[in-house]
């Protein structure tokens, strides 16, 4: 019999048995819970008159729909009514079930994906759900996090448990290491360009390979975020030193002979040298080039170098019709080289890139300069409220300010535009986000996704330009 | 939820490929913090050529013609004909309760998105799964108005002239849509299995337990 993949060893360790209809219950360790898909599932609760099954396995934040400016004026700074009652929902919701929260006015306060591992609520073999697709992000720490429906989160709540059938392994091997200018970022929209946006459904992906090891946490992050764009479920990368440096010390992290005995364990958290997977997707690190996606789903993507495609040249009539009408949402020419992409916008955020690392790579790009003329808004949102202050204490903020980007509070932002900050109608937007869909960012919005590096640069520049290189 | 066994009713085909929960409901209706609403927002950016906000209703909005679902012949339909990776994006369930609202009890496409696909059965919206040749065929017949019947028991979609097509689904999940049992309901029947793995995981990971 063949070893066990890192996936496999999580499930394993989770699976409490099968419930009576044939399906397989797995426990989880912690919930994120945020404003927007928790609602209904707390009012499940009252109406079933059911309690949390562990108050302490929760943690929540608002972060989908609350405002970027005016922080300080807390709740009474949301001008949404509708999103407001939202956030007044989630907060009368915790203290009713005593579950922790990072509220508006709390420094500790971001997107939850961004808050749970800088806390070090985030860690090792856990299994962590939240109301939201990115929750993979997590994977980073060899956890097997997974985004789940209202449904589910009320199920997690009353049960700790998920109903859920195993999925298959998928190994992304990454050899060599990224070229300067190439970013974690680069590497998981190339990936999604390979797989497509449905190649890795029904599979849980494992990223492996020394350009995979070589990545800061942040940038296992941003790697794992994706995931789901490729259609898993879930991302994870094996733990190793980097892993287990980043969790040492976090306020939610073991202490003492606790961290020993959970050291011991997370160091056995990767897969077995004889392990097998279902699919694999090699690549080679060093053939990743900066990416920007140009149509409507995040595998509409293309080289920095290269053009947008011609519908005329596919083969395939489904895909030749995906790729017209995405052109003709993106008001975009078959040929037109990607340094060409006409630009209006450019923001700098969201859970796939809103961490400090990603704000350093994009100061690096805008010190000293200005952002060009033609860009009517450069917006530069931290994931959280450490993040944005961390990067206040390093200078970032300056750095942002007198280049003539707005320097935000924390939270989603203009990824998915719940908020006030959105992309108006036809205007194009560089975005570090994870999603370039129709309407993403607001009603007729046209999403390029990048880099935090190429957006930044994109800003100073008035339109994509390659950053390998460029100062 | 309620159960499901067998439904007859009207296609209407959606000719895309990898529609996101994005299109499905846009993310201006996931403000509310109720279950139902949803419906008059369903395909919000393709249904209507204004943009759609909370609280709007159809007929006060501008109506895209061009769009299948406003086609005068599928008015009333309730099972929506898709294409592959249908649901993909984002984990709103919101999107399943825009579709049953809507009035869909199937949706039939060659491959679903995982998060989407396991929130319909918590629903009772029925996610089937046709090889993509067959799908392709019940394309070219649903313009001319297709009247289908899905039969869960049988694992089948019947057309009016008799033929039938097989489709496979989990056992599990077949199981919990025919009885439309409360989910967690069944899960806390096994609480004591549930009781048992906590314990032992708490001796053997409990770091994980040491949260205030």
């Amino acid at each position: 019999m063949s070893g066990q993949t890192l996936y496999d060893k999580v499930w394993n360790a989770h699976h409490v048995g099968t419930r009576a209809d044939g399906n397989d219950l797995i426990y989880i360790d912690l919930q994120l819970l945020h404003e927007v898909t928790s609602p209904q599932a707390f009012e499940g609760l009252s109406i079933h008159d059911r309690p949390l099954w562990r108050r302490d396995a929760n943690l929540a934040t608002p972060d989908h729909n609350v405002p970027t400016v005016n922080r300080a004026q807390g709740l009474d700074g949301i001008t949404d009514s509708i999103a407001l009652e939202q956030v007044v929902t989630l907060d009368e919701n915790c203290k009713r079930f005593d579950v922790e929260q990072f509220d508006i006015l709390d420094e500790r306060q971001g997107i939850v994906h961004v808050v749970g591992p800088e806390q070090g609520a985030t860690l090792p073999g856990m299994t962590i759900v939240c109301g939201d697709s990115h929750t993979s992000t997590h994977g980073a720490f060899a956890a097997l996090a997974q985004g789940v429906g209202t449904s589910e989160v009320e199920h997690v709540m009353a049960t700790q448990c998920l109903v859920q059938n195993k999925a298959k392994n998928f190994a992304v091997n990454v050899s060599g290491f990224l070229p300067v200018g190439v970013y974690a970022k680069d590497l998981i929209l190339a990936v999604i360009g390979r797989l497509g946006t449905a190649g890795a459904t029904g599979h849980t992906i494992e990223y492996r390979g020394t350009a995979v090891t070589a990545l800061s946490m942040e940038g296992r992050m941003t790697l794992c975020n994706m995931s789901i764009e490729a259609g898993a479920r879930a991302g994870m990368v094996a733990v190793d030193e980097t892993t287990l440096a980043y969790i040492k010390d976090r306020p939610f992290s073991p202490r003492a002979d606790m961290w020993d005995q959970a050291e011991a364990y997370w160091r056995t958290l990767h897969s077995d040298d004889d392990a097998a997977y279902d699919m694999t997707l090699d690549l080679v690190a060093e053939d990743v080039v900066p990416q920007v996606t140009w149509g409507t789903s995040p595998e509409m993507v293309a080289g920095i170098d290269a053009s947008v495609p011609d519908p005329a040249q596919m083969s395939d009539p489904v895909q030749r019709e995906a790729t017209e009408h995405a052109l003709k949402y993106m008001d975009l020419e078959p040929g037109t080289p990607i340094t060409d992409i006409p630009l209006d916008r450019v923001f700098i955020g969201s859970c796939t890139n809103a961490r400090i690392e990603d704000l350093r790579a994009a100061a690096a790009m805008v010190k000293g300069k200005q952002v060009a003329p033609s860009i009517k808004e450069a917006l530069i949102v931290p994931g959280s409220g450490l993040v944005k202050r961390q990067a206040e204490d390093e200078g970032l903020a300056d750095i942002f300010r007198s280049a003539g980007f707005q320097w935000r509070d924390a939270g989603c932002s203009m990824c998915l535009a719940m908020n006030p900050d959105k992309v108006p109608p036809g205007e194009h937007c560089a975005s570090t986000s994870n999603r370039n869909f129709e309407g993403r960012q607001g009603h007729a919005s046209r999403t390029h996704l990048v880099s935090p590096a190429t957006a930044a640069a994109a800003a100073v520049n008035g339109g994509f330009v390659d950053v390998r290189g460029w100062h | 939820m309620q159960s499901f066994r067998q439904h007859t009713g009207q296609a209407v085909p959606l000719d895309r490929v990898n529609v996101d929960t994005d299109q499905i409901i846009p993310k201006q209706f996931l403000k509310s913090i109720r279950r139902t609403g949803f419906g008059d927002y369903l395909f919000d950016a393709w249904r209507f050529l204004d943009e759609g906000d909370l609280g709007m209703t159809p007929n006060e909005r501008a109506i895209n013609h061009d769009f299948v679902l406003n086609a005068p012949q599928f008015q009333g339909a309730s099972i929506l004909l898709a294409r592959d990776n249908f649901g993909c994006g984002s984990s709103r369930e919101h999107a399943v309760w825009a579709l049953q609202e809507y009035g869909f009890q199937v949706v039939i496409a060659p491959s679903f998105a995982d998060i989407f696909y396991g929130n319909c059965f918590k629903n009772g919206l029925l996610p089937i799964v046709l090889e993509e040749n067959i799908i392709q065929e019940l394309f070219q017949l649903a313009v001319d108005g297709l009247e289908l019947t899905v039969d869960l028991e049988a694992q089948t979609v019947r057309l009016a002239d008799g033929t039938a097509h097989g489709f496979d689904i989990a056992p599990g999940l077949k199981e919990k849509m025919l009885s439309g049992m409360d989910d967690i309901a069944m899960t806390l029947a096994g609480r004591e299995q549930i009781e048992h793995f906590e314990a032992g995981h708490r001796e053997s990971q409990p770091w994980l337990f040491s949260r205030i």
